[in-house]
């Protein structure tokens, strides 16, 4: 009943690829994340100081990246801008798409931190005559970041498993160049089986890294 | 000098003070006194500008503090304020937590402000604590540390805001033994405060506030021993 023979030595054979490939999806995450947690942290600024057009965008922004699929997003920048004359390398698309969806969930992240950072803090810092760019900087906000390390390291997880999807709109990271690899020789199990410890791999040297800064960072 | 004349602040409908008139001389200690609503916070919090104020002026050493040509940061470095809460920047050891200030608002240099905030830290008694954060000091100390962090910036003036409320009892006397040393060295002080012993021995006067109304000031024999006011009288007979 069980007749499937499994082949190893055509994905051993392009293992050097793949593990480049998972480079790249490593860089693909990180570019993302570092674009994400700048805009997400603008975003939560805009939404919680400002009122108007730029507090709606800010908002906007952040209903439209949680509550909608992220392939709807990439396809979005892929197809969509397509459709209306903008053609944007796989590259571009999908480190657009995920910097526009972790900017979206990092904002609500970042707002909760601030939330948590009592006013009185800030009253505390303007007390010593620091201005108010002085007091944020620091004081606020590197206790915000403090907050939302863990949040942060999650995204940066999500980040990388997201990428995946760049294998829909045609970019050959770790699952668009297993997909490649896989449809021309047919040992689809065998190919992203490897490519799923790859992912593993990745994601805990990610979660290791993370807790090894987080003791340099934090020792408080 | 601090003048404050006719000072009202509203917070909404709320009239928290209503005409405030009251004079504080260089090398005063001044304690405010009254029980909680009464607008005694309020008054600090108006004098340092962190809360806008809706009639009358204050005036530090001539300088109109609620101006809009005041440079409030610039004045502020005149003023040390010390919170209930006492506010210790969590990420931050004792050191840097007094350090900071000095080195980004005045623009010393790192050695040196690191080295105000030894001989600060040591003024208050937590010359050991220096590499310590808050989350390893106790509050008293927590409250010393602001007190330290306040006197790194060399104000000219203190504003005390019930330094000890917030403090385990045994902790109350280091906090108002180092608050004792700034008066002996002749520190101009405001102290908000329900400690009626301290009020009475190191304050040159003492106010009674009441609703929002200044309703007695002298010197601590005559508040203590014979406030003039029926409500002073009814507020000192009940914190006795």
């Amino acid at each position: 009943m069980f007749e499937y023979n499994f082949h190893w030595r055509p994905v051993l054979k392009s293992l050097p690829d793949l593990l480049q490939a998972g480079l790249l999806t490593l860089e693909v995450a990180v570019l993302s994340m570092v674009i994400g947690i700048t805009i997400g942290l603008c975003l939560a600024l805009m939404r919680m100081k400002l009122q108007g057009p730029l507090k709606w965008f800010a908002v906007s922004w952040i209903e439209v990246a949680r509550n909608t699929p992220v392939l709807f997003q990439l396809f979005f920048f892929g197809f969509g801008l397509g459709a209306m004359g903008v053609n944007l390398p796989p590259y571009v698309i999908i480190v657009t798409g995920l910097s526009f969806n972790c900017a979206g969930y990092l904002a609500e992240n970042f707002r909760g931190g601030f939330q948590a950072v009592p006013d009185t803090q800030i009253n505390a810092a303007r007390c010593l005559g620091m201005n108010s760019w002085q007091a944020y900087t620091r004081i606020v906000i590197p206790q915000v970041f403090r907050i939302v390390y863990h949040p942060i390291t999650n995204q940066m997880v999500w980040a990388v498993l997201m990428s995946s999807l760049g294998m829909m709109i045609g970019f050959r990271e770790l699952s668009g160049e297993t997909q490649f690899f896989a449809s021309r020789t047919f040992r689809i199990f065998e190919y992203f089986a490897v490519t799923a410890v790859v992912y593993y791999v990745i994601v805990k040297v990610i979660l290791g890294s993370s807790r090894l800064l987080s003791a340099r960072l934090f020792r408080y | 000098m601090i003048e404050i004349r006719d000072l009202h602040k509203h917070f909404g409908d709320l009239h928290v003070l209503k005409g405030i008139d009251l004079d504080v001389k260089k090398g005063e200690v001044l304690s405010v006194i009254g029980s909680s609503g009464s607008g005694k916070s309020t008054l600090l919090y108006c004098i340092n500008s962190l809360e806008k104020i809706q009639q009358g002026s204050v005036k530090i050493d001539g300088i109109d503090v609620h101006a809009k040509s005041t440079d409030v940061n610039k004045l502020r470095q005149k003023l040390g304020m010390v919170f209930q809460q006492w506010n210790s920047f969590p990420h931050l050891t004792a050191m840097e937590n007094v350090a900071l200030a000095p080195r980004i608002v005045k623009g010393k240099s790192k050695e040196e402000a690191l080295h105000i905030a030894e001989t600060q830290l040591k003024h208050v008694g937590l010359g050991d604590k220096l590499k310590n954060y808050p989350s390893a000091l106790s509050g008293g100390q927590q409250q010393r540390l602001a007190i330290a962090r306040a006197l790194a910036m060399e104000p000219e003036y203190m504003l005390f805001d019930e330094a000890t409320s917030a403090l385990d009892p045994e902790k109350v006397g280091e906090v108002l033994d180092t608050m004792r040393l700034l008066a002996e060295e002749g520190m101009t002080m405001i102290c908000v405060t329900h400690e009626m012993g301290f009020a009475r021995d190191v304050s040159d006067r003492v106010a009674y506030f009441h609703h929002g109304v200044m309703e007695e000031i002298g010197p601590p024999e005559q508040i203590f021993d014979a406030p003039v006011s029926e409500h002073t009288r009814k507020f000192l007979a009940n914190v006795r």
